[in-house]
């Protein structure tokens, strides 16, 4: 072990004190001002303590809304975004999981071509093809639903990558075990591969969770009545762009309650979260 | 590399692969092709007829000077969000690294950010650098700096590199950690031996030992400034003011929405493509030769 002279650890202990301080008080700053009066926020006045307007501006933004004429209750964007993430994780992982099982445990004509159909798509997101998705969604008359809000966004390769990946480790004697045991392929993945597939599936969960509850410029185009806002898009409109009429302490527990659910994720499930995130990097 | 123990099946294995192939073939390669032939393609000025004109649509491109400065500007917003985001991640990753007492909890407090989606990253800090309220504009005017982002474009400019990098910092700090935590102890270890300081520790064995993941960084975080910027822009500055915050995704969106040129439209996109790409063949050759090692 090199040893580390005390001096040296206390500037370690200040450094790091520093750079969790950076990180957070942007956060902290947004929630002070999620409990204090607009007023008082408009002239510039903030203070750097809390407020006494915490309920009645989170009772407000989660029921009611801001006071707009298009006002929508961020409760019900949160729906839309929980609605939207879920849909995402799950219908990749559901997808992804059975198309990678028939490339590892099967042999077929044009196995291979499927394969690299899927695995290209790993190199582009949905960001630099925007419009023409958009035309086929609307031609599919899928704007402002959900399954237009999540099915672009599953058209990727990646969690199919990673169970092939994850297939080709599992040893070849518990399929020639189950084999003997009279299984059928069906029978196969569901009572053997599944159950292995557990840790996977749910490190692979918690990044497309995030992912999804954080995506913004496709909920954007793609969602045109105001009931099927995500809270990333609806925090965005809620920003006027005559200034005097932004309600900040609204903005602001908007933002803080869009960071909760993912936050909350990431700090719970830290292990999968930090494995998942390895392990979707290509 | 190919499993020996496999299933006989005829139809099985096409039904499991249908539903991704469906969605694939539907939502991503029906509009990339879509994107690819309108950018060969000339509107007329009423949507009735089309003309296919070659590389017209790229060459005019090429020729706008707004298209150019866009490009650049790109590259200049992710590098300079790569680059001062990397190094305050290595260096609160190098203090983590250290053997100290509450280590868990400090990684814990720097990896939540990495959760923040980008357009509350950028309402958090338009809201403390707003000129009329935001508070930490209040202390620079106190200090004499004429701080005014919705007017002044190299100021916007910062503003979305500082809020941009600030995201960034728990990915980075987690790879970076990940990084030093497969150093082996005893490089370093002979290294003291010999007489090398820490600082000189850090610099001939420590560094470049973390430089696979350096690189790996670099180009994670240029495709993350290229596309997962837009939120924060679109909420702070929405390419302005002027077009001093237009990068090229945000040309994509905000020609696209004033619904003109379609071929254009495309065209920017065949060549966001072809940038994509090229990042991620950057990337996979890297990661084939770590695997390698």
């Amino acid at each position: 072990m090199v040893e580390e002279e005390g001096f040296r650890r206390y500037i370690a202990h200040i450094i790091l004190w520093i750079g969790i301080a950076i990180v957070a008080f942007p956060v902290y700053i947004a929630f002070i001002a999620s409990t204090q009066d607009n007023a008082l926020i408009a002239n510039g006045q903030m203070s750097l303590l809390p407020g006494g307007h915490f309920f009645e501006t989170y009772y407000q933004t989660i029921f009611v809304g801001t006071s707009g004429s298009t006002r929508e209750p961020v409760g019900n964007m949160m729906l839309n975004s929980l609605v939207m993430a879920l849909l995402i994780a799950v219908g990749k992982i559901a997808i992804s999981i059975i198309s990678a099982y028939a490339i590892v445990y099967f042999r077929f004509p044009f196995r291979m071509p499927i394969f690299w159909i899927i695995f290209i798509t790993l190199m582009l997101p949905v960001e630099v093809r925007i419009y023409p998705t958009y035309k086929i969604v609307a031609d599919l008359h899928m704007l402002d639903s959900y399954a237009g809000l999540a099915l672009p966004l599953i058209a990727s390769a990646t969690a199919t990558l990673l169970f092939r990946q994850f297939f080709m480790t599992v040893p070849d004697e518990l399929l020639e075990a189950s084999r003997i045991d009279g299984a059928g392929p069906l029978r196969f993945f569901w009572d053997t591969l599944l159950p292995l597939s557990r840790t996977n599936m749910a490190a692979l969960f918690v990044i497309l969770f995030i992912l999804g509850w954080n995506q913004y410029l496709w909920p954007l185009l793609i969602t045109t009545r105001d009931d099927m806002q995500t809270i990333q898009v609806g925090i965005r409109k809620m920003i006027t762009t005559t200034d005097a009429l932004t309600e900040w302490p609204i903005v602001m527990a908007t933002a803080v309650l869009a960071m909760l659910p993912p936050v909350f994720v990431v700090v719970v499930m830290q292990k999968l979260f930090v494995r998942g995130l390895v392990e979707t990097e290509k | 590399m190919q499993k020996q123990a496999i299933f006989q099946s005829k139809l099985l294995p096409y039904a499991l692969v249908a539903p991704q192939l469906a969605i694939v073939l539907i939502f991503f390669y029906w509009p990339a092709l879509q994107a690819v032939i309108q950018s060969f393609l000339l509107q007329d000025a009423f949507g009735l007829s089309t003309t296919f004109v070659w590389f017209d649509n790229y060459i005019e491109l090429f020729r706008d000077p707004a298209y150019f400065e866009s490009i650049v500007r790109t590259f200049v917003f992710s590098f300079a969000i790569a680059v001062s985001s990397l190094s305050f991640a290595l260096l609160l990753a190098v203090m983590a690294d250290k053997p100290l007492r509450g280590s868990v909890l400090y990684r814990t407090l720097l990896i939540w950010p990495y959760a923040v989606a980008p357009p509350v990253v950028g309402v958090l800090w338009i809201f403390m650098l707003h000129p009329s309220l935001g508070i930490i504009a209040r202390y620079l005017r106190a200090m004499g700096v004429d701080w005014n982002p919705l007017l002044d474009g190299d100021q916007a400019a910062a503003l979305i590199i500082l809020a941009a990098a600030w995201k960034q910092i728990s990915y980075n700090f987690l790879f970076f950690l990940a990084g030093l935590q497969a150093i082996p102890k005893s490089v370093l270890e002979a290294a003291a031996i010999d007489g090398a300081r820490p600082m000189r520790r850090f610099w001939t064995v420590t560094f470049p030992l973390l430089s696979p993941t350096i690189f790996f960084l670099l180009v994670v975080n240029i495709v993350y400034a290229f596309f997962d910027t837009f939120g924060i822009i679109d909420t702070m500055t929405r390419g302005g003011p002027g077009t001093s915050t237009v990068t090229l995704v945000y040309k994509v969106y905000s020609d696209g929405l004033l619904g003109g040129n379609l071929g254009s439209s495309a065209a920017q996109s065949v060549i966001l493509m072809i940038m994509v790409i090229v990042l991620t063949g950057i990337q996979f050759r890297f990661v084939e030769r770590k695997v390698t090692y």
